[in-house]
């Protein structure tokens, strides 16, 4: 449901500010979300600053250097460093992206890190996906074929392949779907734009033989009509995708069987 | 506290197998009233300022009439059906369930009173 404010032990107050580089000319200011569940404390926004001369130019570095030198509690996911795991997902100057792709020159003046917003949050930057992959495993992310497999392989055209391009390339960084209002109010269960863009990759495929199943499993009020194109998804996601163009499709191919 | 699994909470309840009817209802609705409001304006327009006796003359005449019952029933079931969108996006449990039921009475209700007044109106 709706939210207009953030219950009283999730509100952020002001954190640690921590001492400046000594001898830094080129100094930034980072502001960081950080929340411990063992502590019994509110969130809380630290400050950090840090030699910008002496940094590499994504948020990612920011955020390992801040670790590796100046707080080593400060707890993040990351991993492949190249945008291909999606592993480290946050909300950087108000927009979800992934640390590692987004670059410390793409923010204007003080630079504001929270987790993926609406999300339980598992320890500072980390959000709590354990729903958002179980929707994902919900939509069957896999080829369910009833014909006998065939000797070789599944065959598919050139044509049919360039149809699953702008599908394929998700992550499942989770950027989209924290930022669509509908899953942040319905999330239990609409689906949101990861899951729905997956979907729509298997829907889509000419090798698949389960897509009427699959579009009854998406006929829903609540799985997938809560989308009202508002191209939050589309906006944010750090791959350049389009997922409410994919639950647009999802949606005329269902049309398609009634009329 | 439930011991669900992470699954069984995705899944739910299954798929509704409902929703397709109501978004192609709103898709044509929304075309077909992008025609109607405003040639109903312009027709509503004309009529302000005018005696008892010109407006009835004016829903008296068929296009008139036909304009204004259909922008009653279809501009109100758009709204109903509107309504129970935003309804469904920000409420929840019993909350949901009686702001929808008053929305659909309401915009019946609604349909009703206004198609009584043009009869009154026209005949």
């Amino acid at each position: 449901m709706v939210e207009f404010a953030l219950p009283k032990n999730s509100r952020i107050v002001t954190g640690k500010t921590w001492p400046k580089p000594e001898g830094a000319t080129n100094v930034r200011k980072f502001q960081i979300y950080r929340w411990n569940p063992d502590d019994g404390k509110n969130p809380q926004l630290d400050t950090y600053f840090l030699d910008m001369d002496k940094c590499g130019p994504m948020i990612l570095d920011a955020l390992i250097k801040i670790k590796n030198e100046v707080d080593p509690t400060l707890t993040f996911r990351r991993s492949c460093r190249e945008g291909i795991c999606g592993s480290c997902a946050m909300n950087v100057d108000g927009i979800n992206t992934l640390a590692c792709i987004y670059g410390l020159d793409e923010v204007k003046g003080d630079v504001k890190i929270y987790p993926l917003p609406h999300m339980s949050v598992v320890k500072d930057l980390i959000p709590d996906l354990t729903h958002f992959y179980a929707q994902h495993a919900s939509i069957m992310p896999w080829l369910e074929t009833k014909t006998n497999r065939p000797a070789k392989e599944w065959r598919q055209s050139i044509e049919d392949r360039k149809k699953l391009d702008g599908l394929y390339e998700c992550v499942m960084c989770a950027s989209c779907s924290t930022s669509c209002p509908s899953y942040w109010w319905n999330g239990d269960k609409y689906l949101g734009p990861a899951a729905l863009l997956h979907a729509y990759r298997w829907i889509i495929d000419s090798r698949d033989e389960a897509t009427g199943e699959r579009l009854d499993e998406l006929e829903d009020p609540f799985k997938l009509y809560r989308c009202h194109t508002i191209m939050n998804c589309a906006k944010t996601c750090p791959k350049g995708l389009n997922p409410a163009k994919a639950i647009s499709e999802i949606k005329k191919m269902l049309v398609e069987r009634h009329v | 506290m439930r011991f669900l699994t992470d699954r069984k909470r995705a899944e739910g309840r299954g798929a509704a197998k409902a929703g397709t009817e109501h978004h192609w209802y709103m898709q044509v609705s929304s075309v077909g009233l992008a025609f109607i409001v405003p040639a109903f304006i312009f027709v509503f327009g004309s009529t302000l300022g005018g005696s008892y006796e010109e407006v009835t003359a004016t829903f008296s005449r068929p296009f008139p009439a036909i304009l204004t019952a259909l922008v009653l029933v279809f501009g109100l079931q758009h709204f109903s059906k509107g309504a129970q969108m935003m309804i469904q996006d920000y409420t929840r449990k019993s909350t949901r369930k009686v702001l929808m039921m008053l929305v659909i009475i309401l915009s019946y209700g609604l349909t009703a009173y206004g198609l009584f007044a043009l009869a009154k109106l026209a005949l």
